[in-house]
């Protein structure tokens, strides 16, 4: 049961990630990025199986733990991607800053130094 | 708890670990990522020190490319090796497994870094240093290392962030306004793929419980086929953002062309060749099932990527950015090798990629001398650069040949097998695509070598006024740059005079890639049944 609720939850996640990443704003798409890796996180957890009840421990006589026992590996695995992606959201969120303090931009319309508005033509002579 | 109906005879469990140590000749495999990041942990300890860095970076990437060339005679004679991380026996531990495809790549991208710190060597400001530059170099090449050795998917993941993060680093050195415009669409695109390489893994290790990459070429035909097609196309839209193929490819002239060129060439040439590397295994090895079924849309991709490069190079006056439109159609190259796929596709894509890793670096860093000789990155204002330094441009031609496909020079020898592909499987589309690509890339290539170095002054000028603002760079400081650009040209040349042993290594790749046998065997796994 508890894991149909955390997989519409994981939609919900989604759903809001990716309209916040559709947006112009850096402030917004630095919150969609957040939620994304979230929604991820949560996703490859509910995937383990979610369950309290079988430990995941090989008993003594037994050569595989019992049947339905929340499945330890992908929790290993988000940890190490709760950390990349931590570090990565906290480097964006910086970058994101220093942009709006140096360029005076916090929307990707007017983020313009790199890819100048009104290019001049290619050469012609040629 | 114990539920006495497990009756399982324990020899008929796998044995999940490994009772001898590794032999110490194995360690090879992983010793080159291990110079990578401990010398770049070194590196950050003395930063102080100016004159111990460019010479402890060139000692350990000399080190790091003798390992790797002789890991490559190994794997090339020997077939793929594999290690085990921690005694665990795979599917259980995290394996690194290499073949002749992950050697080849690892060993041009370790050349493409030597050629570009040797390159930069004189032209590095004492802050950069400080901040780190050489640090983040190594641990660039210890991401795209790792990710090409690797042979876990998970750990690829690991690989990508790391070199996603050096990356970061490395494109916003320096500070400048432009760097800082350029960081935030690469970096929030960038994060972005790699996310959506995560939910692939998600959903792939919920389907089949395995991770090793080995294990998944296994029992990937065995899975429920829609599952893995969407896994697959995750995967395709997660390696195709990374390889800047069409229509994700908006980040690369977005920020290519704004770090210092010599960190331009290193991304030019490393970066969205992982991403290609990343495409070749996961659809040629690991679902070559969920690859049929995507063929089309791989098709679709190719074609439209092989003819937007050029095409976007040909719009472009700043030359670095039409520089990384022609990055973008050698991509579409690789993508057309996918579609292709089997014996003349899979070692076209792979050859390809692997000439445009050392070509696109050569391209950068020649455009780095001109644009320093010209003070400008306006490709209307360079004219004049042949009589200013006529090396300079007998380089940047053999480039454009290079990246058009034209013989004798390295790209000539992947597009003639692409093109044998897709005629032998009766995909006209895609040839002509490929032609196309040739044609427009040569004209691109070709106005913009007419502009820059074959006029005599600015564009809009009459064609006898000389350029004044051309000021010869110091014997000192271009010494050095060009000598690097040289070495790495007659690489592509001297490739291209004797391709033999890149066609029979090409093949190999391309064999252990479409017949997983041997890979698995390494890795010490029951062969599949395909």
């Amino acid at each position: 049961m508890i894991e149909q609720v955390l997989a519409a939850l994981v939609g919900i996640f989604f759903t809001a990630a990716i309209y916040l990443i559709l947006s112009k704003a850096i402030i917004r798409m630095l919150l969609g990025i957040a939620i994304l890796g979230n929604g991820v996180n949560l996703l490859i957890f509910t995937l383990g199986r979610v369950s309290r009840e079988v430990p995941p421990i090989v008993s003594d006589g037994e050569l595989i733990p019992a049947e339905g026992f929340a499945n330890p590996l992908p929790q290993a695995l988000i940890l190490t991607a709760i950390v990349i992606g931590f570090a990565m959201f906290t480097f964006l969120l910086v970058l994101g800053y220093r942009a709006y303090q140096e360029l005076n931009a916090d929307n990707t319309d007017t983020m313009r130094v790199a890819e100048p508005k009104d290019a001049p033509r290619p050469p012609l002579s040629y | 708890m114990a539920t006495s109906a497990h009756t399982i005879d324990p020899g008929d469990l796998p044995r999940a670990m490994l009772e001898v140590a590794t032999s110490l000749n194995d360690y090879v495999i992983v010793l080159p990522i291990v110079i990578c990041l401990m010398g770049g942990a070194f590196l950050l300890l003395v930063r102080g020190w100016r004159g111990l860095q460019l010479g402890l970076t060139l000692t350990f990437l000399v080190a790091i490319a003798a390992l790797e060339v002789q890991l490559f005679v190994r794997v090339l004679y020997d077939g793929p090796v594999a290690m085990t991380m921690g005694n665990w026996l795979p599917p259980f531990g995290i394996t690194f497994a290499v073949d002749v495809l992950g050697a080849g790549f690892a060993l041009a991208a370790t050349i493409a870094t030597i050629v570009v710190v040797v390159y930069y060597s004189t032209d590095t400001m004492l802050r950069e240093v400080r901040y780190g530059f050489y640090s983040l170099i190594m641990l660039l090449l210890a991401g795209v290392t790792g990710a090409f050795l690797t042979g876990d998917l998970f750990n690829l993941y690991v690989w990508f962030e790391v070199m996603l993060i050096a990356s970061f680093g490395l494109m916003i050195i320096g500070g400048r306004k432009i760097q800082l415009d350029g960081a935030v669409k690469y970096g929030f695109l960038n994060f972005l793929a790699t996310t959506f390489f995560l939910i692939g893994l998600g959903y792939l290790y919920g389907l089949i419980g395995t991770l090793n990459m080995a294990d998944i070429a296994r029992v990937a035909g065995q899975t429920d086929s829609a599952a893995m097609i969407a896994v697959a196309g995750l995967f395709l839209l997660a390696f195709g953002m990374k390889a800047a193929a069409f229509p994700v490819n908006a980040w690369l002239p977005a920020s290519y062309h704004t770090p210092d060129s010599a960190i331009s060439a290193l991304f030019g040439g490393l970066l969205t060749k992982v991403g290609a590397y990343a495409l070749l295994r996961t659809m040629i090895l690991l679902m070559p099932a969920a690859r049929d079924v995507l063929d089309p849309v791989i098709t679709v991709v190719a074609v439209f990527t092989l003819l937007l490069g050029p095409m976007g190079a040909m719009a472009q006056t700043n030359l670095r950015r039409a520089i990384g439109f022609l990055v973008i159609g050698g991509i579409g190259s690789v993508m057309a090798g996918i579609a292709i796929s089997g014996p003349y596709g899979v070692p076209g894509g792979g050859l390809y990629a692997l000439h445009s890793m050392l070509t696109m670096t050569a391209f950068y860093l020649v455009a780095g001398l001109v644009e320093q000789i010209s003070g400008t990155d306006d490709i209307r204002k360079m004219g004049g650069i042949y009589r200013a330094s006529s090396v300079l441009s007998i380089l940047f031609l053999v480039l454009v040949f290079a990246a058009a496909g034209l013989p004798p020079f390295l790209g000539f020898w992947p597009k003639l097998l692409l093109l044998q592909g897709a005629l032998s499987t009766d995909d006209w589309l895609l040839a002509a695509a490929i032609l196309v690509n040739s044609l427009f890339t040569s004209i691109a290539g070709a106005r913009i070598w007419a502009h820059v170095f074959w006029r005599n002054g600015r564009e809009g000028e009459p064609a006898t006024a000389s350029n004044p603002d051309l000021k010869p760079v110091s014997e000192a400081i271009s010494r050095p740059a060009i000598l690097a650009s040289v070495v790495l040209v007659a690489l592509i040349l001297y490739m291209g005079l004797r391709p033999n042993i890149l066609f029979e290594s090409a093949r190999i790749a391309a064999s252990d890639l479409l017949d997983p046998a041997r890979y698995t065997q390494a890795v010490n796994l029951e062969v599949p049944e395909r």
